[in-house]
């Protein structure tokens, strides 16, 4: 298309069956679109999205030669790849379609006011018209990616994560800060619903893992640093002192979780027969615990309230591995007493549910408390301990001698998971857990490209659901890289080098890294990391730096024409 | 051997499993029974713990697997029989006549404003009606018109043909036949999803006796703005907008005595949704939980149901009703329970309105799927997985896969997570399959 052309718009605005038609005078609409400067056609859809829309606005690009296109209907959100790629199939560039929402926008928040919406309509399309009319054609770069991963954390998801990529066809370079893989659970005893002791499972994986050629081990070793972006991340591993430079196409980040200390809680740390349920799972694993007569568990320690430095969030495992240690207790020594005292029994799904009856019927003691009365631990000079607590189910108070006190606390972050959340820039939540790009349904994405995170790391949960997620970062991993290539963002900011004067500014604010000075002093922009945030153009004090598709031009002609002004 | 996967079932998670395979160049099969795919999600109003408006957050997902290049739909077909191995199944799938050529039936909706004959909407749970001639939803993917022939009055009478006069695209076709295919895959990935437990059943709650007593797929549907009320949250009886509303957990499951024993794993948190929801809507309407343990297990969902009660004051009861009652002339109820924290004191609540939030159960339908495939079935249904710690996703059958609902009680993120997870299982399949052929 030569720069000079005069722009023909075409302009289709939907009835979204009842949605917008109801409401909107649409075909009053269409009738004044066909009035506004530059639009050479326009027309009214029922539905501009069904095979039947898409098809009217391909026949007229090529009838009417138009240059840009506007549909005037719903959120661009749902609807514009839709929209776009009828435009590409027609031989017009995507970024020459522009979007007015007449619906989320108008119709439906003016529903009782129909000739007023029928008016802001017709703004909005006006609107849109104008920018439309100085749209331009814009080029998607693409990036070569490697078809490597890097792996952080040697536990059961990052290994399930990795011997998937390699089974894909990729090489993988899996990092443990440890000597040996495995994890947390390389800690634990037997593992619920099955037989399996946990170190059966490692076992199993790390032969899977050893005996896989495409899987470069790195134990010992800690990510140092991270640049780059997706397809071509430099990434510099510390082995033990020593620097490592590795290249690769993705990341996933399998970094696992700790368990919460309850320092000075019911007596923790004060007596030795007060433990963690994790500990009490390595003495279970090691045959250390002897003969105990009276075990009370306690549950939601530091956890499901944020007193005393705890956690808002359920860990979610507490509850069925109490569950499964009482049990195992009661297997072996038949004449121990087992108590848990909860406030609700998170025995989720089949498998927990189960266990739970199994563990009433095996007449393991479940008390209920509440959570504004929680149990306290009393110590005696011996050792021995008392446990009140106020039974709700029963309405009274108990008071259980206990020879061990097990706290069940939860599953928190890691401590480096702050740093390495800056390194790779991805987000931590609330929770302290790394946060993902959509909570529903991008579980295993960062909102980086490339970057993917699976396991505890993501939030407490088990061991076969780690596993699920570890294979689903490993799926998402592999997209990119089964493709060898990817496209990035085509909205980025390109600098004037006439006018930029190397003040430094955008270099500093860009969130993202993508902006560095050149050998001259001028800023140059990385398309690649660029995400076409703006705050770079907003912020130039030379006014050097533009966006593309919302050039200062585009948006000062749809602002004027909001106003009413041509 | 083929490099082809199919996928059975049309929800989220069958949704996600095609698409990562084909953004990865794999082409996929996507089976799905019903006229549309989207699943139950595409039923819900919104989602839990963003309040994301569901249908919004799914349609873009399941337009991208209408125009992918890489994905063929077979919706309203089913498997009818699997042979062969991994690397090489041949799958017959029977694709039932719609009545209309879905190349020509361009959804503008014309038929169905025009047929003479109202049925029971199933999308919206039987609450609102559809015609004999039907798009089962607004944003139903793909959007092409099917003909119910239990309904329409030229199937059952011979007489209207209303729809083929006024067809612009002249699609309606009486005479269409049901259709076979056999498609050669690599894997087959089982995504089938789950069905309510049917609450007519605990007959102390008077599900279909009692007006006012719904279910909580039924809420969905009400409270959404493109179900059969508009959005408007009514009592069945008389239309009137509840001053106080008592959901119940648990109806069905965690049952010792012949339900289901199992815990659904999401009922608690979803309650917790509908509840916000139902106080968005009614700012002065009392709601209630009555649940046995509050399981927020998922990530956010703790401090989701502590919003709940701060934010909206959402009354949350720890009781499992012993039954409901009604009053003959308000059509209102009085819910009696044991009052755990009361010292389990029983007792009486007056309620407008009743939500039972029932077991969720596997679909029927896996028994024909786990015949034909060999694929083991567990005691209630759900699909078994190799090994329950260390395989989940992978089942008996090599090169068979499973994901969502129908492998065990789960979540949507946690869904989608699996789904991905079993479309990496049938990457791997591939790859190393062809890895040997080279060879």
């Amino acid at each position: 298309m030569s720069e000079n052309k005069q722009p023909k718009v075409g302009v289709f605005v939907c009835h979204c069956g009842v949605n917008i038609g109801s409401v909107v005078n649409v075909p009053e609409v269409v009738k004044y679109a066909k009035s506004l400067p530059n639009v050479a056609y326009a027309e009214g859809n029922l539905y501009t999205c069904s095979s039947e829309g898409l098809s009217k606005i391909k026949e007229a690009i090529k009838k009417y030669d138009l240059t840009q296109v506007v549909v005037a209907s719903c959120t661009p959100r749902t609807h514009e790849p839709l929209f776009r790629g009828a435009c590409e199939e027609a031989g017009l560039n995507k970024y020459l379609f522009h979007m007015a929402n007449i619906r989320e926008h108008c119709s439906w928040v003016h529903a009782k006011e129909p000739a007023e919406a029928t008016e802001k309509a017709k703004e909005i399309v006006r609107m849109a018209v104008a920018k439309a009319a100085l749209l331009e054609p814009q080029t998607e770069p693409e990036i070569e990616v490697q078809p490597s991963t890097l792996v952080i954390g040697g536990g059961i998801s990052g290994m399930s994560a990795a011997v998937s990529l390699a089974h894909q066809g990729f090489s993988v370079h899996l990092v443990e800060k440890k000597k040996t893989l495995g994890g947390k659970l390389n800690e634990l005893c037997k593992l619920y619903p099955t037989d399996m002791q946990s170190s059966e499972i490692v076992e199993e994986f790390v032969q899977a893992v050893k005996s896989n050629p495409s899987i470069t081990l790195h134990t010992l070793s800690t990510v140092k640093n991270v640049e780059g972006f997706i397809g071509n991340f430099k990434v510099t591993l510390d082995q033990e002192g020593k620097d490592e430079a590795l290249d690769v196409g993705t990341i996933i980040v399998a970094t696992g979780a700790e368990v919460f200390e309850p320092s000075s809680m019911y007596c923790y740390g004060e007596c030795k027969n007060v433990v963690t349920q994790f500990e009490l799972e390595r003495l279970m694993k090691e045959g250390k615990l002897k003969n105990p007569k009276n075990v009370v568990m306690i549950q939601c320690v530091g956890a499901r309230e944020g007193k005393e430095g705890g956690r808002n969030y359920c860990s979610r495992i507490c509850c069925a591995t109490a569950v499964k240690n009482a049990l195992e207790i009661k297997k072996l020594y038949p004449d121990a007493e087992v108590s848990i005292l909860y406030r609700d029994m998170q025995t989720y799904g089949k498998d927990f549910e189960d266990c739970y009856q199994k563990a009433r019927e095996s007449f393991v003691q479940f008390i209920r408390f509440d959570a504004e009365d929680p149990p306290e631990v009393a110590v005696e000079s011996n050792g021995k301990c008392t446990v009140r607590v106020r039974d709700i189910l029963v309405n009274d108070n108990l008071e259980l001698d206990a020879d061990l006190v097990v706290l069940s606390t939860p599953l928190v972050q890691t401590e480096d998971a702050k740093e390495l959340s800056k390194m790779l820039k991805v987000p931590i939540g609330a929770d302290g857990f790394f946060f993902e790009a959509h909570v529903k349904l991008r579980p295993v994405d960062f909102a980086t490209d490339g970057i993917f995170v699976c396991g505890t790391a993501h939030s407490p949960k088990t061991i076969p659901e780690s596993i699920a997620q570890a294979y689903a970062a490993a799926s998402r991993a592999g997209i990119p890289m089964a493709l060898k290539r990817v496209r990035t963002e085509a909205i980025t900011s390109v600098v004037d080098e006439v006018l930029c004067t190397g003040c430094g500014t955008c270099v500093k604010l860009c969130p993202y890294n993508a902006i560095q000075k050149d050998e001259r002093g001028v800023a140059r922009v990385n398309d690649v990391l660029c995400k076409g945030c703006g705050v770079c153009a907003a912020s130039c004090p030379e006014k050097a730096i533009t966006m593309r598709h919302f050039s200062d031009k585009q948006v000062l002609a749809e602002a004027t024409a909001a106003l009413g002004g041509d | 051997m083929s490099n082809s996967v199919l996928i059975i079932g049309g929800g989220i998670a069958g949704i996600q499993a095609s698409l990562d395979l084909a953004n990865r160049g794999t082409k996929v099969y996507l089976v799905e029974k019903t006229p549309s795919i989207g699943g139950r999600m595409a039923q819900l109003d919104k989602t839990f713990p963003t309040l994301d408006c569901s249908i919004c957050i799914l349609a873009p997902k399941m337009i991208e697997c209408f125009r992918h290049p890489n994905i063929t739909m077979l919706t309203y077909s089913e498997v009818k029989e699997v042979r062969g191995d991994k690397g090489d199944f041949k799958v017959k799938v029977l694709q039932k006549p719609r009545y209309v050529t879905a190349d020509k039936c361009t959804g503008c909706g014309t038929c169905m404003e025009k047929c003479p004959v109202k049925a029971p909407n199933e999308f919206d749970m039987g609450l609102g009606n559809r015609k004999a001639i039907y798009m089962p939803f607004k944003q139903a993917v793909p959007l092409v018109a099917t003909i119910d022939p239990s309904t329409c009055l030229y199937f059952t009478k011979g007489v209207c043909k209303v729809c083929q006069k006024i067809c612009p695209s002249a699609a309606i076709d009486y005479e269409q036949k049901p259709k076979e295919k056999v498609l050669n895959v690599s894997s087959i990935i089982l995504a089938t999803g789950f069905d309510a437990f049917d609450t007519s059943a605990m007959k102390e709650y008077g599900y279909g006796r009692f007006k006012n007593v719904i279910t909580s797929m039924e809420f969905e549907r009400l409270i959404c703005a493109s179900g059969p009320t508009d959005g408007h949250l009514l009592r069945p009886s008389d239309g009137k907008g509840p001053k106080s509303l008592v959901f119940v957990q648990c109806v069905g499951s965690r049952s010792q005595r012949g339900e289901l024993p199992y815990c659904s794993s999401v009922c608690c948190v979803y309650a917790t949704k509908e509840s916000i929801l139902a106080k968005d809507h009614m700012p002065d309407t009392e709601v209630y939980i009555m649940y046995m343990d509050m399981r927020a297990v998922g990530k956010g969902f703790q401090e989701f149901v502590d919003r709940a009660k701060s934010q909206y004051s959402v009354n949350y009861i720890k009781a499992h009703p012993g039954g409901i009652a009604e009053d003959p002339k308000t059509r209102s109820l009085q819910i009696y329970y044991e009052d755990i924290k009361a010292g389990c004191n029983m007792k009486k609540l007056d309620a407008d309105m009743v939500v039972l939030c029932p077991a969720l159960i596997p679909k029927l339908d896996n028994k024909k799927i786990a015949e034909a495939t060999g694929v083991e079935l567990d005691e209630y249904g759900f699909f078994k997985s190799k090994n329950q710690l260390t395989a989940p996703v992978d089942t008996n059958v090599a090169g068979i896969y499973i994901c969502g609902y129908c492998q065990s009680p789960k979540d949507i993120p946690e869904s989608v997570a699996q789904a991905s997870g079993a479309a990496a299982r049938a990457a791997e399949t591939i790859a190393c399959l062809s890895k040997e052929t080279k060879r």
